[in-house]
């Protein structure tokens, strides 16, 4: 059992520096060839694969800014396990997003011109600032993790006292830019697909990226608590997972009202490419996690939970995917499948994010547990120390 | 040279000779990208082409909007109206996001795909050539008059002459006039446009009021968002502390009555 194990782990082991050195290899061509030589991209296909991952790496990690509300700003300090994780699931999934922007960026060089150079009409200048203030505010609200590990009793002080206004501007900066994702696509009318063109973009943006970025804590929660044989907080969790299921409810029916009242009714009926990827979207990513979270018992039973949150993931995915890939390409005439090359870097940015998750996991005060709630595995009530950021 | 400039490009005059092409890639110092400049296309060293269609040659180039998609989108400014009426690019600010060509309602820019040190490229309308107080180099090259130079407003009214004057060799509508809110690049066509080619359907409203009408949201939701938040931090703070003290309170008296 014990080699079993072992072997299992030095398997993945293996797997991960293989992408990480394929990926380095990658980045260096990128950087020494340029964009032609190793993207598909084109004039036709100016974004590709590493913007597609730019949304996800962003909309996934807003239980950042969800969580660290519910918290602290409205108080519910029964969430108070997940504040953790959750904005280190944001700082690191805006840290994949930065290093994949520059990896996209034609004069990677000229990256910090946003901030001398303005232009306040630019949805992507106002996305620019938010990463890079939301990406300040996340590492404010995370550093008192790694100095109460040094005993560095000051700052956190002071960093307790300044704790609400940079939740509150956490929140709006997330709110700002999670929208804004969906403002880029705003000026293409004629290129985006109609079933995913709307002048609510920006809205079914910010909404999605709630339930997505929830059921990313629920999926991570699930994981670590296998990896590391520690307690799942199943009650909250499935609190939570009611949360995801009201906003995907929400989010169903803005987007077909939406949708039908723009007269894009025919869309729907048409069966082309394009509709199908929809209805896979909206099965995946709304459907089968509203009936599979839907009822208590079923949020109440570990692996359902799971799965639910999976397909919340998934469905995020797929639509952001849909957005500024696939329902892009019609128009553009050109079909596009990212290179080796694109693939390569992007899988070596997302395994170093799972590492960094990990050794930041498994050194600091990240999943913290009260007592009166740690269920093990085998179901037996461990007691623990209470750890938490208050 | 107060008044903005503008090209007419007409379809029925062109002969197919490739003239401003040529031109075009002498002026920019363009490298030779076809053997035959009719199955060219616009690239990072091709900034206008002739389309054939049947017995018509379509021009493309840069359209110089009046409210450009790609002066509004660009993050760091790169691009520019210029007071001739020509949408400039500064490669120096550019950071290579590549989202003006992206929102460009005509597709225009081209991006410098073979190089580690990128430019978006288009035709600059000879801004230089005006300033300088000369035509654009393809206006000049042109033996028909079929892209003509001129002050804008003067240029729409030479195409609506053209249109009345002559019905039956016109399909009745300016190219550019109105689509995506008017341009300095105007053309006319026996026949409608998306048989040249021409990107149909563009709304009338200029494209940046698009994203105008979601950016304008911005200070609002701050605003309101700041208050509401910081509100509810202070109501639901107030209303733990009320439980809190209740809490205290009933203990209290339940210890008196032990
Ligand atoms: S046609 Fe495109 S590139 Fe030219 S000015 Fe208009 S938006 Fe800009
Ligand atoms: S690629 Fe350059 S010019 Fe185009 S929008 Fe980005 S920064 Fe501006
Ligand atoms: S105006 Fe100048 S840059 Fe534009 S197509 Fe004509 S010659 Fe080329």
């Amino acid at each position: 059992m014990k080699t079993n194990s072992l072997l299992k782990f030095t398997f993945w082991k293996i797997v991960a520096v293989i992408i990480i050195v394929a990926g380095f290899i990658s980045t260096y061509y990128r950087f020494t060839k340029g964009l032609g030589a190793t993207t598909n991209l084109s004039d036709l296909v100016p974004w590709g694969l590493w913007i597609g991952f730019d949304f996800l790496g962003v909309g996934l990690a807003a239980a950042g800014f969800t969580i660290a509300a519910t918290v602290h700003i409205f108080n519910l300090h029964r969430f108070e396990p997940i504040v953790r994780p959750a904005i280190l699931t944001a700082f690191i999934g805006y840290s994949l997003v930065v290093g994949l922007l520059v990896v996209d960026l034609g004069r990677p060089e000229n990256f910090w011109h946003p901030l001398v150079m303005w232009n306040i009409h630019s949805v992507m200048f106002e996305i620019t600032w938010c990463i890079i203030c939301y990406t300040t505010v996340l590492m404010l609200e995370f550093a008192p993790v790694v100095l109460e590990k040094f005993n560095l009793k000051a700052p956190i002080k002071l960093l307790k006292k300044i704790s609400i206004p940079i939740v509150i501007a956490g929140v709006l900066f997330s709110t700002l830019h999670q929208s804004s994702f969906g403002s880029l696509y705003l000026i293409v009318p004629g290129r985006l697909y109609p079933l995913w063109y709307s002048s609510l973009l920006p809205v079914h943006f910010y909404i999605s990226c709630i339930a997505a970025g929830i059921s990313m804590i629920i999926f991570e929660s699930y994981i670590n608590a296998r990896a590391f044989n520690t307690g799942l907080r199943l009650n909250i969790l499935s609190e939570l997972a009611v949360v995801v299921v009201i906003v995907l409810a929400i989010e169903f029916i803005l987007k077909i009202s939406d949708l039908l009242l723009s007269g894009k009714f025919n869309y729907l009926i048409t069966l082309n490419m394009e509709s199908f990827l929809f209805y896979l979207e909206i099965i995946i990513g709304t459907f089968l996690p509203i009936i599979l979270l839907g009822s208590k018992r079923n949020r109440e039973n570990k692996g359902i939970l799971f799965i639910g949150a999976i397909c919340v993931i998934c469905g995020f995915i797929l639509n952001r995917m849909n957005v500024c890939m696939t329902g892009m390409a019609a128009s553009s005439g050109v079909s596009y499948f990212p290179s080796f090359d694109e693939i390569s870097i992007t899988f070596m940015l997302v395994v170093l994010a799972m590492i960094a998750f990990n050794l930041v996991v498994q050194n600091f005060q990240v999943f913290t547990y009260t007592e009166e709630h740690v269920i093990q595995e085998n179901g037996v009530v461990e007691t623990k120390k209470i750890i938490t950021s208050e | 040279m107060s008044k903005t400039k503008g090209l007419l490009f007409d379809v029925t005059l062109c002969i197919g000779c490739g003239a401003c092409y040529d031109a075009c890639k002498q002026k920019n110092k363009l490298p030779k990208t076809n053997q035959n400049f009719l199955s060219d296309h616009l690239s990072a060293n091709t900034f206008t082409v002739l389309e054939q269609y049947n017995e018509y040659y379509a021009r493309k180039l840069c359209m110089h909007c009046d409210e450009p998609s790609c002066v509004s989108v660009c993050p760091v400014g790169a691009f520019s109206k210029s007071k001739t009426g020509a949408v400039l690019y500064d490669g120096d600010k550019c950071i290579g996001c590549r989202y003006c060509m992206q929102a460009c309602p005509h597709k225009v820019p081209r991006y410098e795909w073979g190089k580690t040190q990128p430019r978006v490229r288009k035709c600059n309308m000879c801004d230089d050539r005006i300033k300088e107080g000369k035509i654009p180099a393809c206006a000049e090259a042109c033996p028909t008059e079929a892209t003509l130079f001129g002050d804008i407003d003067e240029l729409v009214e030479v195409a609506k002459r053209r249109i009345k004057e002559n019905k039956r060799n016109y399909y009745p509508h300016i190219y550019g006039l109105d689509e995506a809110g008017g341009s300095h690049v105007l053309i006319l066509s026996p026949v409608p446009f998306e048989q040249l080619g021409y990107t149909p359907h563009l709304p009338k409203e200029p494209m940046p009021m698009l994203t105008m009408k979601a950016m304008e949201k911005i200070p609002p939701v701050v605003g309101v968002g700041g208050i509401f938040l910081g509100g509810m931090y202070w109501l639901t703070k107030r209303k733990n502390q009320i439980a809190k003290e209740k809490n205290e309170i009933k203990k209290e008296l339940q210890e008196h009555e032990n």
